[in-house]
């Protein structure tokens, strides 16, 4: 085999493994991702389907249930107002007020989180108090 | 400042007056740094920095690092770095390299005065703004932010962010003035070594403090500001081996310049991405007005550098192509793809949110696992290549050649496979025994080829074995720094896939005095403590942990809860504020034992409202009338008040501890093999870095790396 032909070939393989490398990394992350959604966008969710619930921790509404917790969540703006059941880890900065996300989905009209994925997100890293 | 260097571009003079003005504002930024440090120590809270990332209460170490925990602070951080590695990179490359020094000078003043005007006119970061009312008393430092780790973390990863600047001016410089050859590399590559070296340091110590400090028990959890200094990173690396190519073969031009263009945009990004609000992530990202600015700069250094590159290209085209697949060069292309392959990946899954947004109009998220799934085979390629690299010649390599130097490898990656399958159950993780595998052969070849060089010096010039182990390893500095660095970085690969494939997490609620069995491992929790500092109340526990009925190990987890910065001062506060968990860990060679708490405080905290509400009416029913009697009074008694407040506060919280009340508290508990691997190796790797930027102590006859 000349030398001319070798390359292409293997420029051929290359560029064939980077396009099934490119299309499993589109393909799988649409497929496998969940959408994110605030609790005011929550009325027409698809019961079981998964989502990403985000906003923010209804002052007050924390309360121990058993062996997890519940609390609401209102979007980020303050309107829609969503009831959350979740067993798992609770992170330090986990209060009223905070900015969360929580993967998990709705039945019964209560957002069921899963397992270990409440995040919370970290107030006043850069100077958010200013703002308050 | 930046116009003077502009028109740089042919006296002598202009050029020297350009590289002073860069020593001089280094000089500048130093005595900014200064200024504010001052005003941290002394609690000057007329300043809004440290009003809001400061207090009285402060420990004064906080104080002094408190500086880059805001935007203003983090950003002047950055300008004055990049001031000092501006000047170190003039000073070093002074008389040398005449045509490029103007260029990449003004390029690195350029940035610099991106970030001066940022501060200056960029609305609500100027470090020096001043409040219009001084507060009593600053909100205090993030009690999250209060940790070894955190304080060195930042400027670690600035100073990487910062040092590829170096390499990216003098880059552009090279393209600008058609010199393209490797001259600009040689001057540059101990920066980009250096840059490697601190963000290494950067992203082990937000590893490390992720596992120590948040209370989930992971060291990584694909976090968009995690990313956003892995991707660089990576690159970085990439960089690294390419430009060695450049400078052996003369081959991979446009690769390096794209590459340190790449690296550079992706620091920049990182920056910004802590302080955007674009992506969801635990950590903050308050709202910020920087943002705008950064992308400009950003696109505009793309854009450039692209534009650059292509009308350069005629010139960067290599005369020379690839010999053979079985060459030292062609391993580390594919190595350098596998790196930007992952890179690519990681860049991907974090800008998901926005690319699934433009495409289906939805905000969507990716998970750890999606990432894993492409990062573990990518990162087993590359211990596998890692692994190879070294034992192929330049150019070409024989079938006896090769057979001559794959051998032993060989046979130890056999060997490493059946003493992982015959006497560990490591079996049930292909990945991960892959990892083994191709650790024992890369492991084994670096000693191999060291193990060559020292033999043939020993034939060469005598001496006994380690001595000439010695000689043959500080001759070369670059190459074997670089053989420490892939071991350190293997043993961190091990530990990272044992430690990721068999851990046991479980999550336990106990109450005094039971016990569970987890992993082997009997943990009795004896009972609670409580106690309280200047800063927090601090519940914790006491744990006996049993194996095989004899003592491992007493752990002492705590939870501290910090008083809300809300103004008021009450005992119901402390619940309010801010919590961090003080992990009890038993890190060992094979395992780690984790352990967090997180108590049962509902009835503390009813007893603390309580107080709370009495301790409130008598303040207005007693103490404020007094005071409006008496003004002079005033201090007196409220320095009693705080004193009475303190000793309810102690009798409620000791009440935790009375064996009556026996609250339950859910300990999260993780048995993780070889997680202290991936410390010592990120040590050992760090090792190496520095082994090889370590100036060579006598001019060197020959370079063989």
């Amino acid at each position: 085999m000349d030398v001319q032909r070798k390359r292409q070939i293997r420029l051929f393989v290359a560029l064939g493994l980077a396009l099934v490398l490119a299309t499993g990394l589109v393909y799988t992350s649409f497929n496998v991702s969940s959408e994110a959604r605030q609790p005011s966008e929550m009325s027409d969710a698809v019961p079981g389907k998964n989502y990403e619930l985000t906003g923010k921790v209804v002052p007050g509404s924390i309360e121990e249930s058993g062996t997890g917790i519940k609390f609401k969540v209102s979007d980020r703006d303050g309107g829609g107002s969503l009831p959350v059941s979740y067993e798992g880890v609770v992170p330090d900065p986990f209060r009223d007020g905070r900015e969360i996300v929580l993967k998990g989905s709705v039945e019964n009209g209560v957002f069921v989180g899963e397992r270990d994925t409440l995040v919370t997100k970290c107030p006043s890293k850069f100077s958010e108090k200013k703002h308050q | 400042m930046v116009a003077a260097l502009v028109g740089t571009r042919g006296d002598r003079r202009w050029v020297d007056a350009s590289r002073r003005a860069a020593y001089a504002l280094a000089a500048l930024m130093l005595i900014c740094v200064v200024a504010i440090e001052v005003s941290f120590l002394r609690d000057d809270f007329s300043l809004s920095v440290v009003a809001n990332h400061s207090s009285i209460e402060t420990p004064v170490f906080y104080k002094l690092t408190a500086m880059w925990s805001s935007q203003e602070g983090s950003l002047l951080l950055w300008a004055f770095l990049l001031s000092v590695v501006a000047s170190i990179s003039l000073f070093v490359t002074r008389g040398r390299l005449r045509d490029l020094v103007p260029w990449a000078t003004a390029i690195m003043l350029g940035i610099a005065g991106f970030f001066t005007s940022l501060m200056l006119f960029g609305g609500g970061v100027n470090p020096f703004a001043t409040l219009a009312e001084v507060p009593v008393d600053g909100t205090g430092l993030n009690p999250l932010l209060q940790h070894p780790s955190m304080i060195i973390h930042p400027p670690m990863l600035y100073t990487g962010y910062v040092s590829l600047t170096v390499p990216f001016a003098f880059a552009i410089g090279a393209l600008i003035t058609r010199r393209v050859d490797a001259a600009w590399i040689k001057s540059t590559r101990g920066f980009a070594l250096v840059s490697w070296t601190f963000l290494s340091i950067g992203v082990i110590l937000g590893a490390r403090w992720s596992y120590t400090e948040l209370g989930w028990g992971g060291y990584w959890a694909w976090d968009p500001v995690e990313n956003a200094s892995v991707m660089p990173w990576l690159i970085t690396t990439a960089y690294i081996h390419s430009i060695m190519v450049q400078e052996k073969r003369n081959m991979l031009k446009v690769w390096n310049v794209s590459l340190i263009v790449a690296s550079f945009s992706l620091a920049l990004l990182g920056t910004f991405l802590v302080r955007s609000g674009v992506l969801q992530s635990i950590h903050a990202f308050g709202d910020s007005t920087v943002g705008p600015y950064f992308l400009s700069l950003i696109g505009v250094i793309i854009i450039g550098s692209t534009a650059l590159i292509i009308s350069r290209l005629d010139l960067l085209r290599a005369p020379k192509r690839i010999d053979s697949m079985a060459s030292r060069e062609a391993v580390f292309l594919i190595n350098n793809l596998l790196l930007v392959a992952l890179c690519l990946v990681v860049f991907w899954g974090t800008f998901f949110p926005l690319i699934s947004e433009f495409f289906t109009g939805t905000q969507s998220t990716l998970a750890a696992p999606w990432f894993d799934r492409y990062t573990t085979p990518l990162a087993v390629g590359l211990v596998l290549f890692t692994g190879i690299g070294p034992l192929l010649a330049w150019r070409r390599i024989s079938w006896a050649g090769a057979r001559s130097v794959f051998t032993v490898p060989l046979a130890a990656a056999g060997v490493t496979l059946v003493i992982v399958l015959i006497l560990t159950d490591a079996g049930r993780s292909l990945w991960a025994t892959a990892v083994f595998v191709l650790a024992g052969f890369t492991v084994t070849a670096l000693i191999q080829e060291t193990w060559r060089g020292a033999a043939a010096t020993r034939t060469s010039s005598g001496g006994s074995i380690p001595s000439s182990i010695r000689t043959v390893m500080t001759r070369n500095r670059r190459r074997y720094g670089g053989y420490i660095v892939h071991l350190g970085l293997v043993i961190l690969l091990v530990g990272v896939a044992a430690s990721s494939s068999f851990e046991t997490k479980r999550d336990v609620v106990l109450k005094p005095g039971e016990s569970v069995t987890i992993d082997g491992y009997r943990t009795t929790y004896v009972q609670p403590t409580v106690s309280r500092d200047s800063q927090a109340l601090i519940f914790g526990a006491d744990l006996e942990v049993e194996r095989n009925g004899r003592k491992f190990a007493s752990l002492h987890p705590t939870r501290r809860y910090y008083q809300a910065t809300d103004g008021t001062r009450t005992i119901s506060g402390y619940f309010r504020g801010e919590a961090t968990s003080e992990v009890g860990l038993e890190a060992g060679f094979r395992r780690d034992y984790w352990v967090s708490l997180e108590p049962e405080t509902s009835e503390i905290q009813r007893r603390a409202n309580t107080a709370d509400r009495r301790f409130g009416r008598f303040m207005r029913a007693r103490v404020l009338p007094a005071i409006r009697e008496d003004p002079t009074r005033s201090s007196d008694l409220t320095e009693k008040m705080v004193r009475v407040q303190d000793i309810a506060t102690d009798q409620i919280i000791t009440s935790y501890v009375d064996p009556g009340l026996a609250e339950p508290v859910t300990f999260r508990v993780i048995v993780s093999p070889m997680v202290t691997w991936i410390w010592v190796g990120a040590l050992v790797a760090i090792f190496g870095a520095l082994f090889a930027a370590w100036p060579a102590r006598a001019p060197r006859p020959r370079e063989q790396a």
